[in-house]
């Protein structure tokens, strides 16, 4: 909470800007055309929702969005889909193997990830890898559910794996 | 093009197919869940890319459909197990049954 006042003065504008264009993106790809008067209903339509989700903008400043994030960006990407595709392989193994292997179990993951848009990042991340699903997010630690807890090995270390491979790259461009 | 767009398709029918499929054999609700997401995820985004070969014009939109899946997908599955795991929902354990085995190592 000590960063939210410092944040917040700064960057109040860039965040309600951020979002202003990303609402003004999303409105031309759903439109598809490039009409002025199509993007000026457009521009009011995501100035509308931009004020009125003034309250909520802090959440924005999680993001780095500068040059250097852009090699992250494109790394984390990359990692996403990769264990996105793994994570459908193992499951359907799983799924489709008779004896059906699972050993579940809830464990606790800790980050270092401070910023709100940075953990929600990284909980969207475990819910789509390999056998981990994010159940509950406080604070700094996750709460994942794993299919396949190995039995007699140090938890600890184990589910560092899980969120190092993201975190890695997440925190080249979020706090 | 097209034989590619068919592959796309099929890939996403398939795993979309193993979601339900784990779907009815996955042992409690947790796992089901697992099964669900994930398979439904890469299946949309595969179907959407099927989609988007045998129809240039749609990409804009298809991109922002993938997109939203991207993002909602995994936070809805999340805040369900939430509050499953809030209201006492415990998850399914394997039953310690065979542990008999380990004795003859002594």
């Amino acid at each position: 909470m000590a960063t939210k006042s410092e944040t917040e003065e700064g960057s109040g504008l860039a965040n309600g800007l951020f979002l202003f264009v990303v609402l003004l993106l999303f409105w031309m790809l759903l439109t598809g055309s490039l009409d002025p008067s199509e993007i000026i209903t457009g521009a009011v339509v995501a100035l509308v929702v931009t004020l009125t989700s003034r309250p909520h903008l802090a959440i924005y400043s999680g993001l780095r969005l500068t040059p250097k994030a852009i090699l992250p960006i494109i790394n984390y990407l990359g990692v996403f889909f990769w264990e996105l595709i793994l994570a459908n392989i193992d499951m359907a193994r799983r799924v489709l193997s008779p004896s059906l292997p699972l050993r579940p179990a809830v464990v606790e993951v800790r980050t270092d990830l401070r910023s709100p848009l940075g953990r929600l990042a990284l909980a969207n991340s475990i819910t789509l890898t390999p056998g981990t699903l994010t159940v509950d997010v406080q604070d700094q630690t996750l709460l994942v559910h794993w299919v396949d807890t190995p039995p007699d090995i140090d938890i600890e270390n184990a589910t560092r794996k899980i969120t190092t491979k993201f975190e890695r790259h997440l925190k080249g461009f979020l706090k | 093009m097209r034989i590619l767009a068919d592959i796309f398709l099929l890939i996403g029918a398939t795993f979309t197919l193993f979601g339900s499929i784990g779907l009815i054999r996955m042992p409690d609700v947790y796992n089901r869940i697992q099964a669900g997401t994930k398979a439904v995820t890469l299946g949309s985004l595969s179907l959407l890319i099927g989609i988007g070969l045998l129809y240039p014009q749609w990409w804009p939109k298809l991109l922002i459909i993938g997109l939203l899946i991207l993002i909602t997908n995994p936070l809805g599955s999340s805040t369900i197990a939430r509050a499953l795991l809030k209201s006492g929902v415990q998850p399914w354990k394997k039953a310690e049954a065979k542990t008999s085995e380990d004795n003859s190592n002594g």
